[in-house]
């Protein structure tokens, strides 16, 4: 009678179980909206950023410069029609009045990055992007009047000296923008100081998609968005000429949330998708390659690390499965060629980081760069710099409309104004969000050697506008 | 007269020989029926499941009768995984009645010393040349040894000086135990060049064998065994006919059982209780070496944690077979075994994607399990009076 008894109650444990699972995987892309909608939203933003680029370019520049913009598409070649940034700045500080130049008094931009710490090395990559954008401007800008001062902070890549620090710097008038962080942690921490006062945060590296999505008007970016990272690794499949993908995820937000976006993009894009299963097995991975094995995908697409990755990637290579393998960036590390060693032929990731050598407008910097610091750019520093030249951008224009020292607001309303200009890593103009549009996204061919992880060969580059909803 | 007492002598001897061969032997005999029993059931079960489901669309039964073979194997596979990990949790609570909750990081440690192992021999160019047998004989020797040791001390450190205490107590410690070695692994291995997650290097054991080749569609699936799992399987294999003998046919193995039945009057008996609870765990740690090399060697990498869920499962494993029985272990390492490869390839396909089998594995497994122990509490080769270790 027990016996039956404890047997009823754990079928009824066991359906309530199945119940709630069978409603997770439903309820989960509640985010359809967001991939679905930047092809629709690429052309339209395309064509408004156009319309007013050209609008207020020709407004503000007059005949200074020969307005050539083009429309965004054409960003991905290595000259871009774009107006650069330090033309902008230079043009715009031109229609400056003697009298608002001399009223601008102190202007300081400021930056937050670890300077110390396990991280110190991107961090100062940060700050010495920073120093040199600002120093070549005020070099530029000379005989204008302008001088823009630069203040930098440690943030030790930890949330609560970050929002100390923020404080600090809301609390000092003459600085009217940031640039910063490295860790989105720390920018989501720092943020609500910015925004209570509405100081501008241009952040080179944070790719959590929180930064722009928490409701901060003053937060931008100039790098992609993790939740791109699948929509991007679908356009890149089928761009490759990939038929079926075999979707695994590794069940954490971050595994599970790339994978489900990637499943979506794909499937919009008539790929067929053979199955999406999650796993948290670390090691043995053989009953979830059978069936995989059965299906005979052209692709995998994994969700999940590197640590996960390598082992399973061994493991199917052994069984002689020699399906094409995607991950987002959470594959970028050296170790994956370590665990995975030959395996990785035919193994690509997607990631919003590129080397500085990547990008082609970016040599003079890295040359400056070396002149300057005695060491080569680290990545992210070559979009601190473009993050520092936006400042300037925005404030250079605030000025010349308050006729003397800008408010923050105006900083802002000015950011928010900026045409899109070109900087080192690319052609830049914000979404409403403060997302860059058009973001690129790289996607890299993974190497067998993890002395040689840094030269992983550049297999294509996508640019996508930000998600809209 | 005499010739009668030397015919009866004789008589006496080869009985005897033939009742050690038999306990000796019976166990592999079990195992195999257990194997083939799980194997028999759930391929049933999945081929009436399919018949059923492929109503509505024939390539289910198509695709799932291609795939059986190769889902039996991994299950087995699997299964000597939970089962040699097991070995070492039921030797323990058949002699102290007590889990030794350390026992997966006694495993992880014999996995992380296979791949320094490999790694040394790689620096000094020996990997290539050597053959594989040697390798996995020196790998295996040097892991069991550490193992053994580590959990020889472990008891010594932690356990021995708790042995009269309540219950509680020594449980706690090691789950304490578990995590100290956990962090200090990491904290060795991070700090020498086999890193957070090690690589464990093999000489080439060759293509996996290929048993056969099921059509579906226009393609072939084959069904496939690596050798590094064969060597898995037949290690494991060795491993229980050893300890079998040693437990049921030596004199080591029946003070063994003494200590285990009463400790007391074992000590009584003029047995060195603390020398043979020692040894147990020697032995049963050498035991958890030996599957942490063999499971390294079959996956190829390693990190300081890979000891926790596997521990955990084994755990389950001897709990099902019956704790404190060594063939009990086995039998339900594989039991366990069949069960996880089974959901987790079969129930995204019979629920048309809606579940992912994968992920969902350990919830049907360890339900039918849970099932299982209700109607069997004492496991399934447990006994009321259960053979002790």
């Amino acid at each position: 009678m027990k016996r039956i008894m404890s047997l009823i109650v754990l079928v009824g444990v066991l359906m309530s179980l199945l119940a709630a699972c069978g409603s997770a995987p439903a309820a989960s892309p509640t985010t359809a909206p967001a991939t679905t909608a930047p092809a629709t939203a690429e052309a339209t933003v395309a064509a408004t950023t156009e319309a007013t680029v050209e609008a207020t370019v020709e407004a503000t520049v007059e005949a200074t410069v020969e307005a050539t913009v083009a429309p965004t598409e054409a960003t991905a070649e290595p000259t871009p029609a774009a107006m650069t940034v330090v033309e902008y700045i230079m043009a715009t500080a031109a229609g400056m009045t003697p009298e608002a130049a001399a009223a601008l008094g102190t202007i300081t931009i400021a930056s937050q990055s670890p300077l110390s710490g396990d991280q110190a090395a991107l961090g100062t990559g940060i700050r010495n992007g920073v120093e040199l954008a600002i120093e070549q401007a005020n070099v530029a800008l000379a005989g204008s009047g302008v001088e823009i001062g630069f203040t930098p902070f440690d943030d030790q890549a930890q949330p609560e000296v970050g929002s100390a620090n923020a404080k600090n710097i809301v609390s000092d008038p003459d600085i009217l923008c940031v640039v910063g962080h490295l860790n989105s942690g720390v920018a989501l921490a720092s943020l609500p100081d910015y925004s209570n006062s509405s100081l501008v945060m241009i952040s080179p590296a944070n790719t959590n998609p929180k930064i722009t999505e928490s409701g901060y008007a003053n937060a931008f970016r100039v790098v992609g968005r993790d939740d791109l990272q699948g929509p991007i690794g679908a356009r890149f499949a089928e761009e490759i000429g990939v038929k079926t993908v075999y979707i695994l995820h590794d069940k954490t937000d971050y595994g599970q949330g790339v994978a489900e976006f990637f499943k979506l993009e794909a499937e919009r894009l008539g790929l067929e998708v053979l199955a999406f299963e999650g796993t948290d097995e670390k090691s043995d991975f053989s009953s979830i390659l059978t069936p995989l094995q059965a299906a005979n995908p052209d692709m995998i697409y994994f969700g999940g690390l590197y640590p996960q990755a390598g082992p399973l990637l061994r493991q199917a290579r052994d069984r002689g499965i020699m399906a094409q393998f995607l991950g987002p960036d959470g594959l970028d590390s050296p170790e994956l060629a370590k665990l995975a060693g030959d395996a990785l032929e035919g193994t690509y990731y997607t990631t919003v980081a590129a080397p500085v050598s990547q990008f082609p407008n970016a040599a003079q910097y890295a040359t400056d760069y070396t002149a300057k610091f005695n060491g080569s750019a680290p990545p992210f520093s070559a979009q601190a710099y473009d993050s520092a030249a936006f400042c300037q951008a925005a404030i250079v224009t605030a000025a010349v409309e308050a006729n003397g020292k800008p408010t923050r607001e105006q900083v802002l309303t000015a950011m928010k104004s900026l045409p899109a200009l070109s900087g080192i890593t690319g052609t830049y103009s914000f979404s409403e969000k403060g997302d860059p549009n058009p973001a690129t996204y790289y996607i890299f061919a993974t190497n067998s050697d993890p002395a040689m992880w840094d030269q992983n060969e550049l297999t294509s580059k996508i640019e996508s506008a930000p998600p809209t909803e | 007269m005499v010739a009668e007492a030397n015919v009866s002598k004789q008589d006496l001897q080869r009985q005897r020989t033939l009742q050690t061969l038999r306990t000796v032997f019976m166990p592999l005999g079990q195992l195999i029926l257990f194997i083939i029993g799980s194997a028999v059931v759930l391929g049933l079960i999945v081929v009436v499941v399919a018949f059923f489901l492929s109503r509505s669309d024939p390539k289910i039964m198509q695709t799932a009768i291609a795939i059986l073979p190769q889902v039996m194997i991994d299950g087995m596979v699997r299964g000597f995984l939970f089962a040699t990990i097991a070995l070492g949790y039921t030797m323990v609570y058949g002699v102290l009645e007590f889990i030794n909750f350390a026992h997966g990081e006694i495993f992880m440690v014999g996995g992380f010393v296979g791949a320094g192992v490999a790694y040394l021999l790689m620096q000094w160019g020996l990997l290539s040349t050597l053959p594989w047998l040697v390798f996995v004989v020196i790998a295996l020797v040097v892991g069991m040894t550490v193992s053994g040791l580590l959990a020889m001390a472990t008891e010594r450190v932690a356990y021995r000086p708790l042995r009269n205490s309540p219950r509680l107590v020594p449980l706690i410690s090691a789950i304490g135990m578990s995590l100290v070695l956990q962090d200090v692994v990491r904290l060795i291995a991070t700090s020498s060049p086999l890193g957070f997650n090690a690589r464990f290097e093999t000489p080439n054991f060759g293509k996996p064998f290929q048993i056969a080749s099921i059509p579906l569609g226009e393609r072939a699936i084959p069904v496939q065994i690596s050798p590094k799992a064969v060597i898995f399987i037949v290690a494991a294999l060795l491993m229980l006919l050893a300890l079998n003998y040693l437990v049921n046919a030596t004199r080591l193995g029946k003070a063994i059982r003494a200590v285990a039945q009463d400790r007391a009057t074992a000590s009584l008996m003029g047995i060195n209780v603390n020398q043979i609870i020692s040894l147990t765990f020697l032995i049963g740690g050498a035991l958890g070496g030996a599957a942490g090399v063999l499971f390294g060697m079959n996956i190829g990498t390693v990190n300081p944690y890979m000891g926790f869920i596997p521990g955990l499962k084994a755990f389950t494993a001897a709990v099902l077979g019956g704790i404190g029985n060594i063939t009990g272990a086995m039998v339900g390492g594989i039991v366990l075994g069949f069960l996880e490869a089974f959901v987790a390839s079969y129930l995204s396909l019979f629920t048309g994607g809606a579940f992912s089998g994968a992920s969902y594995a350990d919830i049907a497994a360890f339900s039918i399990l849970i099932l299982i122990l209700i109607f069997r509490p004492e496991g399934l080769l447990g006994e009321s009076t259960t053979q002790k270790v």
